[in-house]
């Protein structure tokens, strides 16, 4: 069964505006303001708690924010709908994946909401792609989490979509599949997506990014560009001042 | 098949589908259902010879019990994982998600219905059979009412803590006019001598009921499910 493809509309970036995300008294993110552009590499960095999640989920349409807005290209998502869905791969921290499916039916589920045609088809690449073809059939219940991170990121990437935002996308990862994912995530920024990746692995992502944006309390510190030395090095120099501050 | 449907089917198959590997709901409901319905021919038949309108109350009893243990783990599986979000997330109208979820209670609630209408039936020797047909629309109809509302409170609190607690505290007092509407509407058929017309009266009100709590699910369920 396949469903009519969705019209979606194209954008080549995202611009978040004077955001502000209040949850009773506390306030996740503070006048949150940053552009990204299609073909680029964004890391999203800061300590527990800074707000990277919740960022992540205004732009994914899935948390109203409670002040300013984002805008993918000319649209706002209240004008896109839900096309502008279609243009959307979020990876969460909880992975999306329902643990008393298959691999495969997983797959073949979010294929055929997304209105692809083929969802085996489809299915079977991703299955491909995140080297688990021969536990397709496997309940996902019984993968360790490495392989349900390889499973999720591939059922994120289905549709193609034009924003990735990938929240600590190395958790559980060994060395052979970060190679691997490090590679996917070149393969994306080579094919014009907007890819927004937070993480606290500096050292693996070092040298990936176009650029790196820090959150901190709620608001961006962006710190790239007058400091040298490693990522780590640079981020924790980063800290230090804002404490000093 | 439009796409509206074809995601309400989606949805609806992967939920069978997962409750086929466990039986978990099923089971639960359907074991507590055929209790109910023991205890009370204990209770209520004396003599082979049922309370008048016994029968009826038994019925929607253990129609809206069940039903409430059916409609907590609907959602409680979406959070497993934060499948709730991958699902949000998925360009479709969110109303179709929520008719999916819907069509799956109401599949479950329907088989657990046809059991226990038998076994008040051979218990209380209720003619629920005989009006099979008078019984089957009331049955059918209280079950749309009492599942829209359920699976929407089922739905918003779904992230809450007390959700196990809240979903009866809610759930009850708005759905009590489709239980006694259903319950009024089997005494009317199964007492010694039918009242078709009272029966077709609380019918009339049921698809009313059905009416303004399916309209005010589909109509809210976008907003709720946003954070």
């Amino acid at each position: 069964m396949s469903l009519q493809p969705i019209s979606v509309f194209e954008f080549n970036e995202l611009i978040v505006s004077g955001l502000f995300k209040y949850y009773g008294r506390r306030t996740a993110l503070r006048n949150v303001t940053l552009t990204l552009r299609s073909g680029e590499l964004v890391g999203l960095v800061g300590p527990n708690g800074a707000g990277k999640s919740t960022l992540l989920g205004v732009m994914a349409t899935l948390i109203q924010p409670s002040k300013g807005g984002v805008h993918y290209g000319d649209h706002s998502p209240r004008q896109a709908g839900a096309s502008l869905r279609a243009n959307i791969g979020f990876l969460s921290h909880d992975l999306q994946l329902y643990s008393d499916l298959t691999a495969r039916e997983n797959l073949e589920f979010f294929a055929g909401l997304y209105g692809l045609d083929r969802p085996e088809w489809h299915a079977r690449n991703a299955l491909d792609y995140s080297g688990l073809a021969d536990r397709a059939d496997d309940l996902v219940q019984g993968f360790s989490r490495g392989m349900r991170q390889r499973l999720a990121l591939e059922r994120v990437l289905l549709h193609k979509p034009r924003l990735i935002l990938l929240d600590e996308p190395f958790t559980g990862l060994d060395e052979v599949a970060g190679t691997r994912l490090i590679a996917r995530l070149r393969e994306l920024k080579n094919e014009d997506c907007i890819v927004l990746l937070a993480t606290h692995d500096l050292e693996i992502v070092d040298g990936l990014l176009d650029r790196t944006v820090m959150l901190h309390s709620g608001e961006i510190v962006e710190f790239e560009k007058t400091m040298h030395g490693s990522l780590r090095e640079q981020y924790q120099r980063t800290l230090q001042l804002i404490s000093k501050a | 098949m439009n796409s509206f449907l074809r995601v309400a089917w989606l949805v609806m198959r992967k939920d069978l589908k997962v409750e086929s590997r466990s039986w978990e709901m099923m089971s639960t409901t359907l074991f507590f259902a055929v209790s109910c319905v023991l205890v009370f021919s204990f209770a209520f038949v004396r003599e082979g010879r049922a309370i008048e309108g016994a029968a009826a109350g038994i019925l929607w009893i253990a129609v809206a019990f069940s039903g409430t243990l059916s409609l907590g783990p609907t959602f409680e599986r979406e959070r497993y994982h934060d499948a709730l979000r991958g699902l949000l997330l998925a360009p479709v109208e969110r109303a179709a998600v929520f008719v999916g979820k819907l069509l799956g209670v109401l599949l479950l609630m329907s088989v657990v219905e046809v059991v226990v209408a038998v076994l008040v039936a051979l218990l209380f020797q209720a003619p629920l059979i005989q009006y099979f047909w008078w019984i089957g629309a009331l049955l059918m109809l209280g079950n749309l009412g009492f599942a829209s509302v359920g699976t929407l409170f089922a739905a918003m609190l779904a992230r809450t803590r007390s959700r196990a607690v809240l979903l009866p505290i809610l759930l009850y007092p708005i759905t009590m006019p489709v239980l006694i509407a259903g319950v009024m509407g089997t005494v009317a058929v199964i007492q010694i001598e039918p009242n078709f017309d009272l029966a077709r009266f609380w019918l009339a009100l049921l698809l009313f009921f059905d009416a303004i709590f399916l309209t005010l699910a589909l109509w809210t369920f976008e907003p709720v499910m946003t954070e």
